[in-house]
């Protein structure tokens, strides 16, 4: 498994719009990608409505990670996401 | 004659017969005559069509009241995809061996459920999307068309909600304007209807008798007449036919930008003094808000508005401004505006006196409540700061100083913040002397031109027995005006005039060819403003 934190800028947080933009990228991959709060709660970036049910927001560290598939390669694309995005 | 009230989302008037809307209660059968995969093979086929009706909504959506405020019927789309949804739906399918419309209902029911009891306030809202898709999936399955709501005849629709689909779904060639029982003023329904310029009150408590009378939605006092007298409606009519003159330059203008005919762009802004008055300011198409006055939380006030309080305010309208800059001026109290709490003594010379930032920095917890609600405002939208009535360089740093101070508690707090753009007004001819200093402190500058006018001719505009010595043009201002632009400029500062003068038509052209950035005037004025601008030629010699 591999994976990074990340800490969200974004004013608005991982809100509907971003939400839906990352279970786009996070379905593209091979990888099985979750997202985790460092409250321990955690969802697959695949499920739009679990995600938002998380209510990330602006400041918070999230830990990214990817199971399975090309994980190099998944957990790449998501850094990127993230830094694009959130 | 009878009158109800309730929360306006529109200053605007609408006059015509009243529609009462009940939604079809859809009757669904819980047990399925077919099989598990049958009946999910039914949910999928209606669940891709109401994808494909959400796609034609986001369209339509986009095109009336733009990409921001559509955007939500993209997320309707996506969350119709949602596996631990679908899962939901499947897993009532087959262990209940329900019909699909009940399963959707419940899932839909569920879901909602989930989302109202979060405590976050954005994500209690959407508890009213799951519950909008739901029913758009059921009704395709049941065959039902979303009924005419206004049963093609223009009339003033009345009913107990309105989902952003069926605000954007109506037609708006009948639609006069809307009334409705619950919704907030807050809702993305109340913003869409503000956007597309219809007259419509929330909150109204209104009876079933009302269907098919004659009544007037006065937006501007937030009521309904039904069955109004002659006289009233002859008033309104007028009032109406106002609004539909301003609304004909505004579609002749809308969305085209304030450039000369030699093609120098600058930006028209409006003023306000309310957070009611956000929906004129879309309205009338202007580019942001370039002075929130945000004195009049305090003056409707009976004590001093908490932070929660100012905070929900100014989200409000950053949010509804949907990303464009608002400008919001802290506290300009003192002087002619007074609030009894504060508790300011008399003054002799009130205008020189103990007013605006000097209160701020002297009575540092009031100013920094509010600096704390103002940044806490940013992360829903693009907000700048602007401190009134400075005179020296020490007050713009004490004030950038506490507001870093705030930022720096909200972040221990983990509150999210926005990046906040910083200026101040120059109103004072030592702000204007000052005006290379004062550039270096702060990003931008915006000339408050009725201060500035009677700190330098030393006139009391109030005062009649002046009116002979009074000179609005008076060549001193306009050297300061001048002064200001240009130091500004050689710092780096963007500048704006927000007070009268910015709305002075004889003087647009000589503020351009000082090379302001941006006038910021009363809403009713940004479109006669932008028509001007759009018909001057700065590459032409000024005429003498």
């Amino acid at each position: 498994m591999k994976q990074f934190t990340y800490t969200i800028t974004d004013p608005s947080g991982i809100h509907a719009r971003p939400a839906g933009l990352l279970v786009k990228a996070a379905k593209a991959l091979d990888s099985t990608i979750t997202i985790a709060k460092e409250d321990g709660k955690s969802a697959p970036a695949t499920k739009l409505m679990a995600i938002m049910g998380l209510v990330i927001k602006q400041g918070m560290t999230v830990t990214v990670s990817a199971e399975g598939g090309d994980e190099d390669a998944s957990i790449a694309a998501m850094e990127q996401f993230f830094k694009e995005n959130l | 004659m009878q009158v109800a009230t309730g929360k306006s989302i529109l200053n605007g008037i609408a006059i015509g017969p009243l529609r009462i809307y009940k939604k079809a209660e859809t009757q669904t059968s819980q047990l399925s005559a077919l099989t598990p995969e049958e009946e999910f093979a039914r949910f999928d086929a209606a669940r891709v069509k109401a994808q494909e009706q959400l796609a034609g909504l986001y369209d339509k959506a986009l095109d009336e009241v733009g990409e921001d405020n559509a955007a939500i019927f993209e997320i309707h789309q996506m969350m119709l995809e949602d596996e631990d949804y679908l899962d939901a739906v499947k897993g009532i399918i087959e262990t209940q061996n329900a019909t699909a419309e009940y399963a959707v209902t419940t899932t839909g029911e569920n879901f909602s459920a989930t989302f109202a009891a979060m405590e976050d306030e954005y994500m209690r809202a959407r508890a009213a999307d799951v519950k909008d898709i739901s029913r758009r999936v059921v009704n395709v399955l049941t065959g039902q068309e979303d009924a005419d709501m206004l049963a093609g005849q223009p009339a003033i629709l009345v009913a107990d909600d309105l989902t952003p689909s069926e605000t954007v779904q109506l037609d708006k060639s009948k639609l006069l304007g809307f009334i409705t029982r619950h919704g907030s003023s807050n809702s993305h329904t109340a913003i869409l209807a503000r956007t597309m310029n219809i007259p419509a009150l929330v909150g109204v408590d209104f009876d079933d008798s009302w269907d098919g009378k004659l009544a007037v939605i006065d937006g501007y006092n937030s009521c309904v007449y039904i069955e109004p007298a002659q006289e009233l409606l002859s008033a309104m009519e007028e009032k109406r036919k106002g609004d539909l003159k301003q609304e004909a330059l505004l579609q002749t203008l809308k969305k085209k930008p304030n450039v000369t005919l030699d093609g120098k762009e600058i930006k028209v802004y409006a003023n306000i003094g309310n957070a009611g008055d956000v929906g004129l300011v879309l309205q009338n198409d202007a580019q942001g808000i370039g002075l929130f006055r945000s004195e009049f939380i305090y003056l409707d006030s009976q004590d001093y508005p908490t932070e929660d309080q100012q905070f929900l305010l100014y989200k409000r309208v950053v949010e509804t401004m949907a990303g464009k800059k608002v400008i919001i001026r802290t506290l300009d109290i003192g002087a002619d505006k007074q609030a009894d709490y504060f508790e300011l003594d008399k003054e002799e010379n009130p205008a020189l006196g103990y007013r605006a930032i000097r209160i701020c920095l002297t009575r540092k917890e009031i100013f920094k409540t509010q600096l704390r609600a103002i940044l806490r405002a940013s992360a829903f939208g693009t907000v700048s700061v602007m401190f009134p009535m400075i005179i020296s360089v020490r007050e713009v740093r004490d004030a950038k100083e506490l507001l870093e101070e705030c930022r720096a508690e909200l972040q221990e707090r983990g509150v999210a913040m926005g990046k906040v753009e910083i200026g101040i007004m120059v109103e004072t001819p030592a702000a204007v002397l000052l005006a290379d200093e004062l550039a270096e402190e702060v990003e931008f500058f915006s000339l408050g031109t009725n201060d500035l006018t009677q700190y330098t001719l030393a006139i009391d505009r109030q005062n009649p027995k002046l009116d002979n010595f009074y000179d609005s043009h008076h060549p001193a201002v306009l050297r300061m005006i001048k002064h200001t632009i240009e130091a500004g400029h050689r710092h780096g500062c963007w500048v704006g005039i927000c007070g009268e003068l910015g709305a002075d038509q004889t003087l647009t052209e000589t503020f351009l060819r000082y090379g302001v950035d941006e006038l910021s005037v009363s809403p009713a004025a940004v479109l006669p403003l932008r028509k001007l601008i759009r018909s001057l030629d700065l590459s032409k010699e000024p005429e003498a």
